[in-house]
């Protein structure tokens, strides 16, 4: 017999019993559908030792890695702590360090931290003002740096959160921010791999880290950026990325704009559409898709349709709160 | 599957998900299947609305059904599950549209003929729920 924690309870797991079965004996209300690892409705993270392998079958390798597995497949090997998905997260207190605009309307915000801040490239985390109001943003640096955490704040027009961040905070004010979640993120695996970075404006931000963690581990296969807006106001960090290019002959850089006025270096047309053209077959590709919901949700069936496999398409779609 | 026949399968040979490959053999048809369906402008209006991984999730679930493996589905449910689709005009030849992508997927992953025929009787055999009939 095995003993599953949650949240400081312990609930006892059979020998013949998975761990769903014996969180639903133990009254957990844990989502759960098809019990055969198909639908992944019970998935779950384990905190304390990687997951048996079988309990991993069919999940992202992102999820591997963080020790997400399916509880209707796991069979304990040992003692688990496990996190539900919707369980109460954990804030850590951290201070502006920087909050400087990036172009005209997307501010730099850089929030440090006393100890290491552990995450991966291209995650989100949950930004929490002291009244409680909370907003997720993405995690635009590389956890290489410092103990800091880098975020591309767009300011949105009647947005209390962004404005506030905008307006309300000055360096040295102390922000809540929340463990980081999300798994588009860059694994250092087949290095040879292409990869397709394609995002809409602050859809930069986990695409830069992404990108920077891939340089940093040699990536070695060519690594296409599509960033796009309506004009070239919006876009920003044109300069930095076209050093990455001078400074690395894999990586390729296609700033794309949709609006009517379209100056010399830049290519006209939606970035994802313009991305789109650039291939004719993506099979092998390792896609990363950030940014507006809908270019988001199509483009994951349009490169899948280019042949690019369902477990290499990563996208993080940026959903706004009502005001 | 009825328990007599499962065990009768079981004594006397390894069941279709197991001659035709079990979960590597699920994997390795559903993506081509769903390549397939989504151009296929007759039904991909049934199969595009939601996120592509559930949906993705979902079309592996049938190919598990349609292979015999282990699945929990009864015939309530997939009426269930259909019945938004029957309602958008889901109909026989909408149906007929999926077996055929069902067997030329196969076909593309060399299966022999006399298992795509098992398989293609199970899936057939979910048509009434399926379209609720």
């Amino acid at each position: 017999m095995t003993k599953l924690t949650i949240e400081g309870k312990t609930y006892s797991c059979q020998p013949n019993e998975t761990v769903l079965e014996a969180l639903l004996r133990g009254q957990v209300a844990i989502s759960h559908a098809c019990k055969k690892g198909t639908c992944h409705s019970c998935m779950v993270r384990s905190l304390n030792a990687a997951p048996p392998e079988a309990a991993q079958a069919g999940l992202k390798s992102t999820l591997k890695t963080h020790h997400h597995f399916l509880a209707c497949l796991c069979h304990p090997e040992q003692d688990m702590v496990i996190k539900l998905p919707d369980q109460s997260e954990f804030y850590t207190d951290g201070t502006v360090v920087v909050n400087d605009m990036l172009n005209r309307n997307t501010l730099l915000l850089i929030i440090a931290f006393k100890d290491a801040f552990e995450f991966n490239a291209g995650q989100f985390v949950n930004l929490q003002r002291a009244d409680g109001l909370t907003r997720c943003y993405s995690i635009a640096n590389t956890p290489q740096e410092s103990n800091t955490l880098e975020f591309h704040i767009r300011r949105l027009s009647g947005g209390r959160f962004s404005e506030w961040l905008h307006d309300g905070i000055k360096a040295g004010d102390t922000i809540a921010v929340s463990e980081p979640r999300g798994h588009c993120f860059y694994l250092p695996e087949r290095r040879g791999q292409g990869l397709l970075l394609v995002g809409t404006g602050t859809g930069l931000a986990p695409l830069a880290g992404i990108l920077t963690d891939a340089l940093a581990h040699g990536h070695s296969g060519p690594i296409y950026l599509f960033h796009g807006s309506r004009e070239v106001e919006d876009l920003y960090r044109i300069d930095e990325l076209r050093q990455l290019v001078a400074q690395h002959q894999n990586f390729h850089y296609m700033p794309c704009l949709s609006g009517p006025h379209v100056p010399e270096g830049f290519t006209a047309g939606r970035a994802n559409e313009v991305a789109l053209a650039t291939f004719a077959d993506l099979k092998g590709w390792r896609i990363f898709l950030c940014g507006h919901p809908a270019m988001v949700n199509q483009m994951k069936t349009m490169v899948f349709l280019k042949g690019a496999s369902s477990a290499d398409i990563y996208a993080d779609a940026f959903l706004s709160t009502p005001a | 599957m009825s328990e007599s026949q499962s065990n009768e399968e079981a004594t006397t040979s390894a069941t279709l998900y197991e001659r035709i490959g079990g979960e590597a053999a699920v994997n390795a048809a559903v993506e081509l299947f769903y390549r397939k369906v989504l151009n296929d402008y007759r039904i991909n209006r049934f199969f595009g609305n939601s996120d592509m991984d559930t949906q993705i999730a979902k079309q592996k679930a049938f190919f598990t059904m349609a292979f015999g493996g282990p699945n929990n589905y009864t015939g309530q449910d997939m009426r269930n599950a259909h019945a938004h689709l029957v309602k958008m005009g889901l109909d026989s030849s909408h149906f007929d549209a999926v077996m055929e992508h069902l067997g030329a997927t196969l076909v593309e992953l060399n299966v022999p003929a006399e298992l795509i025929a098992e398989a293609a009787a199970i899936a057939e055999s979910t048509r009434n729920d399926v379209l609720g009939k």
